[in-house]
């Protein structure tokens, strides 16, 4: 998956004809804009909450040292402890190392993007460890060995037949005259299935949409309840968070949260926020013996006091990509690592190096589309912009070999992908030498030719079906 | 040791050393101040009104809402209610003491089990701390005698709410528990684990389309109890 991020044209190219894909990204993308925009009418004051949350997350992050040791001083009074990771290395061992103290067999899992980001299933599995994913969307494409396509809807990219067919081939006791004819029936397998698996677990890991230094909390955000029974019934809870989630209050929170569901799925509140603080408490019925926080920077730090700052205020929306004209043509898979759409585009280069994801930032038509509906009001196209200029001026050759080397490790960990991606550098070479330039026929083609280091134009590239395609729909 | 590190690692970003001690205490003096933002109109109303908004954005959100004059009330409207379903009236109930006060043999029919739910729990009972109307949001805080399992793992629970606990905004429930609630364990107001529950459980992971009954309960009901003289009653 990650090695395929400097291939983003030709993954497109292909995305472009998987007529499966593209049934899928149609009929989900009219969904959520549709939602947002009805959500989003009904707050008059949702402007104003965007400017609210964009000031938060700066203040915050100017005092984010300040805020992560008072929020932690908490979390270890209510009983929890929390595990400071530089790398994805030291957070990965730092999970394996409490499931085993645990002497954990299975852990349940909630989605967590820090999750995608470590590879803690393909870890804990090579420690003999099982993982279950609970989310729905992330159960799929556990079933499926993919990873996922977005940041909010893990498995956007498939249809429902896609669904019925992995069922069947997974769950091989099921009767053949058993029907998947109705959405709800596939969710009715998925419920009692994952029921048993919840009961089973040890330990439940979750991410958490933030955590609050006031009361020493973490959030979490679902519409399924996944969340919620993977926290609430193993006997240890890890949480993974990375370092910018943080938020000082309550009241902080509560702006924030006003905005997340709007933005993301556009209803007006989730159906499950919870605030998790600590241990089970005396005389308490229920709830995890052991609370962990993995705290995870992974090269966020870095990205204090430059240009890239302003892209840690990112609440995880995914209102970027929905809006995406690019996003929508090609899909999550496209963008080659875990974070897709504007804010992988801008993200990637960041945690992954410019020199792998360095293509991601052309991936753009520069509409503003993004920009205009960040809840926290984060310039996507003027940071990617940035990017292509430091690309540019680093003319950048293949001689990072730290990156590479930490690429490559993070790729062996994932067979799968690492098979998928081979494929892919296979095409690659395959496909080197058709040259052909189209930019004059491009839509917006100031904002392209805008770009000094626009690379060269590769046969009949994404770019090119793109504008086909865009000239088609304006007919 | 990775502690100091990744702290030095913010600070190397951010230009500085660790914060002087007057910016710290200004900081600390936000966090105990917890200063209120921008809180939206849409849930500044009178009381009764209040309380409507609530439950209509529990209908909109697929929750179901019944209102009742009194505690006296509730085994009937209970009772009622799992009838009109088609479920067994067996119960698991939260161990709290405002369910514990209802009549419930007024109602022999009704079994209560009190304690946390299980896996097989079909009908689970709650009482909620409070609720917010400007989404339709129930507030379920943990404690020895509400058990956080009631809320999760029922198919269908319900869940009896005072009227006089209905605020309008997030904060003003925030600021219910500052005043109201104490933790043994750190000596502050958050409980283990608190829920904020808007409806019942929903996925919309299949094709983006929505579908109720995910992994928490497929029926969400709310028992409101008038209790509030300010706030009207039910008709
Ligand atoms: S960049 Fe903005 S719109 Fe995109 S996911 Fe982050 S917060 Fe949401």
């Amino acid at each position: 998956m990650l090695a395929t991020s400097p291939a983003f044209k030709q993954n497109a190219r292909r995305a472009l004809s998987d007529a499966g894909l593209q049934k899928a990204l149609a009929i989900s993308k009219t969904q959520f804009l549709q939602r947002r925009a009805r959500a989003v009418a009904a707050m008059p004051e949702f402007e104003r909450l965007r400017e609210i949350g964009r000031d938060i997350k700066n203040h915050t992050l100017t005092n984010l040292d300040f805020y992560l040791e008072a929020w932690a001083e908490k979390v270890e009074r209510a009983g929890g402890q929390v595990h400071w990771c530089e790398t994805a290395d030291e957070a990965r061992a730092a999970v394996l190392r409490i499931c085993e103290d645990a002497g954990a067999r299975t852990v349940t899992k909630g989605k967590s993007m820090i999750s995608e980001e470590l590879g803690i299933n393909e870890h804990l599995e090579r420690h003999g460890i099982t993982p279950v994913e609970t989310d729905l969307g992330e159960y799929i494409l556990q079933l499926r060995d993919e990873p996922p396509s977005h940041i909010i809807a893990p498995a956007f990219h498939l249809n429902r037949e896609d669904w019925e067919a992995s069922f069947r081939k997974s769950h091989t006791d099921l009767a053949a005259d058993r029907v998947f004819h109705e959405r709800r029936d596939i969710l009715t397998e998925a419920r009692s299935r994952l029921r048993e698996r919840f009961l089973l677990a040890d330990v439940g890991i979750t991410g958490a949409n933030f955590l609050i230094a006031e009361t020493g909390s973490s959030v979490i955000v679902t519409n399924e309840g996944n969340g919620d029974l993977t926290q609430t019934l193993p006997r240890v809870h890890i949480v993974l968070a990375s370092i910018e989630k943080m938020v000082p209050t309550l009241e902080d929170a509560t702006n924030m949260l006003r905005l997340l569901a709007r933005s993301a799925t556009g209803q007006d509140f989730s159906v499950y926020t919870t605030f998790s603080t600590g241990v089970r408490r005396q005389g308490d019925l229920d709830g995890p013996e052991a609370y962990h926080v993995v705290l995870l920077d992974n090269g966020r730090s870095a990205m204090l006091g430059t240009e890239f700052q302003d892209m840690l205020r990112c609440i995880r929306c995914a209102a970027c990509m929905n809006h995406c004209p690019v996003y929508g043509v090609v899909g999550g898979h496209a963008y080659g690592w875990v974070y897709p759409g504007p804010m992988g585009s801008v993200l990637t280069p960041s945690l992954i190096g410019v020199d792998q994801a360095g293509q991601l930032p052309n991936a753009s038509t520069f509409c503003g589309k993004c920009e205009s509906v960040c809840p926290v009001k984060i310039p996507l196209p003027g940071l990617m912009r940035h990017w292509r200029e430091r690309e540019f001026e680093r003319h950048l050759t293949p001689s990072t070999v730290r990156v590479n080397l930490g690429l490559w490790a993070w790729f062996a960990r994932r067979p799968s992908l690492y098979r998928g991606a081979t494929r892919v550098a296979a095409a690659l070479l395959g496909l080197m030498g058709r040259r052909r330039g189209r930019f004059a026929r491009l839509p917006f083609a100031g904002g392209w030719t805008g770009g000094r280091d626009l690379p060269a134009p590769e046969g009949d590239t994404f770019f090119a079906r793109y504008a086909r395609r865009q000239r088609a729909a304006s007919r | 040791m990775s502690r100091e590190t990744m702290l030095n690692a913010i600070r190397r970003g951010l230009r500085r050393g660790r914060l002087p001690e007057d910016q710290a205490e200004m900081l600390r003096a936000r966090l105990a101040r917890h200063p209120r933002h921008l809180i939206p109109a849409r849930s500044r109303l009178p009381r009764a009104e209040q309380i409507e908004l609530f439950l209509r954005n529990v209908e909109k959100e697929f929750g179901t809402v019944d209102r009742v004059a009194g505690p006296a009330a509730i085994p009937a409207a209970v009772a009622d209610y799992l009838a009109g379903q088609n479920l067994p009236s067996e119960l698991v109930a939260a161990p709290h003491p405002q369910l514990q006060a209802i009549p419930w043999s007024e109602r022999p029919m009704l079994q209560l089990r009190e304690g946390r739910a299980e896996a097989s729990t079909l009908v689970s009972l709650q009482q909620a701390y409070a609720a917010i109307a400007e989404t339709g949001t129930l507030v379920l805080p943990s404690d020895p005698t509400r058990p956080t399992t009631i809320n999760l793992l029922a198919e269908t629970e319900i869940v009896v709410l005072s009227a006089s606990r209905v605020v309008g905004a997030y904060e003003e429930a925030w600021d219910l528990l500052r005043a109201e609630s104490h933790d043994e364990l750190t000596g502050g107001f958050m409980p283990r684990n608190v829920m904020l529950v808007t409806g019942p459980s929903r996925s919309a992971d299949i094709e983006q389309t929505l579908e109720l009954g995910a992994h928490g309960p497929r029926r969400l009901h709310v028992v409101l109890v008038d209790d509030d003289a300010s706030a009207g009653q039910a008709a």
